[in-house]
């Protein structure tokens, strides 16, 4: 297995330094402001983000967790299925700018199963996004506010995000699919 | 020097090996503590303003009830309703069954019409174990004669999960008619699963079969205590279920009469002082108020007979997630 690092905990870093930057920029009223993290990674990159606004703007942010298993639309496909885990909406969202988090942007389709989410828990003024990978290959009309690095990928690879909170390091890397089994 | 601590990885997917869910004699440990974290989950779509999630559109779920049933069937019902299941009763008393046609057959005809997965109850123990292989639809026990009755020992177990979150090492005591109580048999096996010591209090008439000698494995029950006095089987414990005491057993001959049975084996305050502070007092209902417990005991603080009903709900929900879905065997 040849795995390649194309984001190291330095550029984990800075790129959320950014976004932070960014979503300050783009919201004037950041105290309506929410960050809803997608698990798993989406939440502590919501964390960590919440914590960069909080020493940029002094702000202290709202962070959120949402769990989308219950709203995928290939459960009856999954060989796998997803542990679902607890989503976490503390207030009402009803007229809040809600932010997103996602570690990778694929097709597009864990985001449309979070936007139904949350919109079953309310009627928020306005949902961005914030992931920390574009990797393309979008099967829906969906794009991101805040994007951390853009990596054209194929999609016979997979770009696995490692955080620190639930993997032990900071990390983005490549790495090339296993051969498909047959039969499949 | 220490580094940054890693907290152990929680897991993202699981393979679910259940097909059916006939008893819970066959679930792990981690089994059931997915199922814990799956209900968790559940309850907080529960506690909604909108208590409905898209989960299973799409599906049909069909109630197939042999014998009456009110809060097992309404559980059901509304645990597939608020995964947006579409539902269907039939009440074999009031249906073709009734004209004499054979399970097999009925299956047949739900597994045309479309049934994705049949909840089933039925007074002959074991007929789901029929049923799940004579249908490629999924089969939920839910309550087989004197045999099981999973998902009522999986909430049983939640609830109890809820006020003492590890299990292992307590000590859990059932006293009634075990002998004909499918609540009992599920709920020995979830509880040694989890590591409770269980024992087990009852008119000796009233014991179940297949019990071997105290300490060793036998295939039909896992090995638990048995104590025929109340006062010494409450000593220091955790928690207390009681289990109704069916009138019919009353004309059996099993046991002398109602009175002594209550004289002997109702739970009630004086008794349950015996028990470890704030113990915890189950009964899966419905309750005879009076007969196997005592209405203070039922209605006091230390009962958590209504939790039990409303986790129903949650833990269904649990289970009907976990099955659909996942590849056929």
């Amino acid at each position: 297995m040849s795995k390649k690092v194309i984001m190291t905990e330095e550029d984990i870093k800075r790129t959320l330094a950014r976004i932070a930057h960014e979503i300050i920029e783009h919201n004037e009223l950041l105290k309506e402001l929410i960050l809803v993290g997608v698990h798993t990674r989406g939440v502590p990159l919501a964390r960590r983000l919440a914590a960069d606004i909080e020493g940029f703007a002094g702000v202290k942010i709202a962070v959120d967790t949402l769990d989308i298993s219950l709203y995928r639309d290939d459960l009856s496909s999954l060989e796998l299925k997803p542990v679902v885990k607890l989503t976490d909406i503390s207030a009402t969202i009803d007229g809040k700018s809600i932010v997103l988090v996602d570690d990778v942007l694929y097709t597009g389709r864990s985001i449309r199963a979070a936007m139904d989410a949350l919109i079953d828990l309310g009627r928020p003024k306005s949902i961005q996004l914030a992931v920390l990978v574009d990797r393309g290959h979008r099967e829906l009309p969906i794009r991101a506010d805040y994007v951390g690095k853009n990596i054209p990928s194929s999609r016979h690879e997979e770009i696995k995000v490692n955080l620190k909170e639930t993997d032990g390091v900071d990390e983005v890397a490549i790495i090339p699919m296993p051969v498909a089994k047959e039969g499949r | 020097m220490r580094t940054t601590q890693v907290k152990p990885k929680a897991p993202e997917a699981t393979v679910w090996r259940h097909h059916h869910i006939l008893d819970i004699d066959d679930f792990t440990r981690e089994e059931i503590e997915l199922v814990f974290q799956t209900t968790r989950a559940m309850k907080e779509v529960l506690s909604r303003p909108i208590k409905r999630v898209p989960t299973l559109r799409g599906k049909t779920i069909v109630n197939l009830f042999y014998e009456p049933s009110t809060r097992t069937r309404l559980s059901f019902e509304l645990a597939a309703k608020y995964l947006s299941a579409d539902v269907v009763n039939l009440n074999a008393s009031i249906s073709s069954v009734a004209k004499g046609e054979s399970l097999v057959d009925t299956l047949g005809t739900l597994q045309a019409l479309g049934a994705d997965i049949i909840v089933m109850r039925h007074p002959h123990s074991g007929a789901p174990y029929i049923a799940a292989r004579y249908t490629e639809a999924r089969i939920v026990n839910a309550g087989d004669g004197w045999h099981a009755h999973p998902t009522q020992a999986l909430l049983d177990l939640y609830t109890l999960h809820e006020h003492k979150p590890d299990l292992k090492g307590l000590k859990a005591v059932i006293i009634g008619d075990i002998m004909h109580s499918r609540v009992a048999r599920s709920n020995i096996w979830g509880l040694t699963t989890m590591g409770v010591e269980v024992t087990l209090c009852c008119p000796p008439t009233l014991l179940p079969l297949g019990l071997g000698p105290i300490g060793l494995d036998n295939k039909q029950l896992p090995p638990v205590k048995i104590e025929p006095s109340i006062e010494l089987a409450l000593d220091k414990a955790d928690m207390v279920m009681t289990l109704r005491l069916q009138r019919e057993r009353q004309r059996s001959g099993l046991l002398p009469s109602t009175r002594e049975y209550i004289q002997l084996y109702q739970l009630t305050e004086a008794r349950l002082i015996r028990a470890k502070p704030g113990a915890l007092v189950l009964h899966p209902g419905p309750v005879n108020e009076g007969v196997e417990i005592s209405p203070a005991v039922a209605h006091g603080k230390q009962s958590v007979i209504n939790e039990q009903v409303a986790n129903g709900v949650a833990v269904r929900m649990a289970l009907l997630y976990l099955l659909s879905g996942s590849q056929k065997q």
